[in-house]
């Protein structure tokens, strides 16, 4: 038995423990390699977390993800010659997702930007943090200080009693909506709790002292509602929920358009430019693009993996970027880039897995409907 | 008698019929299975290459013949429930019966003892 798993590990270089490594463990997690850390992929396992997360409360460590923190003078306009957001529609207290971008418009990261009173708060993707200090450090002004937080461990609380259990801890954070986010105190530590995840469900993401997390963490999860969720779970979760995952669906090669994510361009930026790439990003706006980022649902219970190619008869159309079983639906499910003539939903073709053709069916993402709290 | 490879399959041998599956620690490592693919009646496996392949939500993983032989049979059961290898890997989620060309290759492979010693050392 041997695992055909492609996930790309790092492995010449040694692996940086979290905060939360004994913790883990601990708590009978398996541990992999994963950005550069050791990191619990599943706990009693993946479809158990998956189905909890769906039903009740599922705490994540993605202690992994960059926190950096921008400040000085002049840093909107400093920050959007690097990042097609738009910065004069955001407020403190709000959260929005943007787009690292290079100069060819390929897609260097993903990531949120939160405006804190006086500086602008990032959450970038842990495989390419380091990469992404060094291109904004390059791109920025030099009297613009980038802090990396690398003292904050930062925990995900996702699910639809997330927000009943958070607030018996931190009275007052049921009143954030989506993509909001405040500081508060929890276990007597200063933390930052968004109103955000990766999962689809309602849920929340806390930036906390790493010295704080393995409280904070038992103090959660001794809650009845709330189980520690790997890896696993958090892939099928965000498959699930039409969630573009960094590496993957996204990669230098792709550009936001094609991958569907022309909302991460915010409207000012789309006439005005003035952002790496922002010539073919516009273009392409216009013009549109000759593939096209899709979610597939496949026949049968065979899940079609990321890498298996898209047949329309014997035309290769397209290739999986994700895929693999929805623990939701019971079947398979993928996201594919294909020929923008076969992008529309509904629109048939098949899906190659050793040799055995797959039917699949172009479909509506998200696969599983968002449940996010937007106000009451 | 029941022999376990390496590779964490098992081979039960009654006369000359083999029975072949995945361990308990094979299923444990894998995680949920939620699709088997066996191979057909009649396909000539080899020892130690590709005999099946099982799907859980993680991985897709290989499963390797233990011995050279035929496909005679096949767990039918696993189609409808593969979830049979996670809740009985050693009985009902038995993947396929194979004849056995070569009884010495039997000889290269772990007893249950050997096997039990063998995950201590993992």
């Amino acid at each position: 038995m041997t695992d055909q798993d492609t996930e790309e590990h790092v492995e010449d270089l040694p692996l940086d423990a979290l905060p939360l490594d004994g913790w883990h463990r601990a708590r009978g997690a398996r541990m992999v390699p994963f950005a550069g850390y050791d990191m619990p992929i599943q706990y009693e396992g993946i479809v158990a977390e998956h189905n909890w997360s769906r039903e009740n409360a599922g705490l994540f460590d993605v202690s992994h993800m960059g926190q950096l923190l921008l400040s000085g003078p002049d840093l909107d306009a400093a920050v959007e010659a690097v990042l097609p957001i738009d910065l004069s529609t955001l407020k403190v207290g709000q959260q929005r997702y943007s787009l690292l971008l290079d100069e060819d418009g390929g897609v260097l990261d993903d990531l949120m930007v939160s405006r804190w009173p006086d500086a602008l708060y990032l959450v970038v993707n842990g495989a390419t943090k380091w990469d992404d200090i060094g291109t904004l450090r390059e791109a920025l002004p030099d009297d613009i200080t980038l802090n990396h937080l690398d003292e904050q461990a930062l925990l995900a609380l996702q699910g639809p009693k997330a927000a009943a259990v958070l607030a018996r801890h931190v009275p007052g954070v049921e009143a954030l909506t989506f993509m909001k986010f405040a500081a508060f105190t929890l276990a007597g530590h200063d933390v930052t709790i968004a109103r955000a995840g990766y999962t689809g469900e309602d849920g929340f993401e806390i930036s906390l002292p790493a010295a704080a997390a393995a409280e904070v963490a038992d103090l959660l999860c001794a809650e009845p509602e709330v189980k520690p969720i790997g890896l696993g779970a958090r892939d099928s979760l965000r498959l699930e929920a039409g969630l573009p995952l960094y590496g993957h669906d996204m990669t230098p090669e792709i550009s936001p358009i094609e991958a569907g994510l022309v909302f991460g361009i915010n409207k000012r930026r789309r006439t005005e430019g003035g952002f790496p790439g922002a010539d073919r990003i516009i273009r392409e706006i216009n013009e549109g693009t000759a593939r096209k980022w899709v979610g597939l649902t496949i026949e049968g219970r065979l899940p079609a993996r990321e890498g298996a190619e898209v047949f329309a008869g014997s035309d290769k159309i397209g290739i999986l970027t994700s895929g693999g079983f929805s623990p939701t639906l019971g079947a398979p499910i993928a996201m594919a880039y294909v020929a923008a003539d076969y992008a529309a939903p509904g629109t048939t073709f098949e899906v190659e897995v050793r040799q055995k053709r797959l039917a699949a069916t172009v479909s509506p993402t998200p696969f599983v409907p968002h449940r996010y709290f937007r106000g009451s | 008698m029941r022999y376990y490879t390496d590779e964490h399959e098992w081979i039960d041998v009654a006369g000359d019929v083999a029975t072949v599956g995945i361990t308990d620690y094979a299923q444990g490592q894998l995680g949920d299975i939620v699709f088997v693919e066996l191979p057909g009646v009649g396909t000539a496996v080899e020892k130690g290459k590709d005999a099946a392949v099982v799907e859980s939500v993680k991985a897709a993983s290989d499963v390797y013949a233990p011995i050279n032989g035929e496909v005679t049979e096949t767990n039918g059961a696993l189609e409808e429930d593969p979830s049979l290898v996670n809740s009985a890997p050693e009985g009902e989620g038995w993947f396929f019966k194979m004849t056995i060309a070569d009884a010495g290759q039997l000889d290269g492979l772990m007893d249950e003892a050997g096997y039990k010693a063998f995950l201590e050392g993992l």
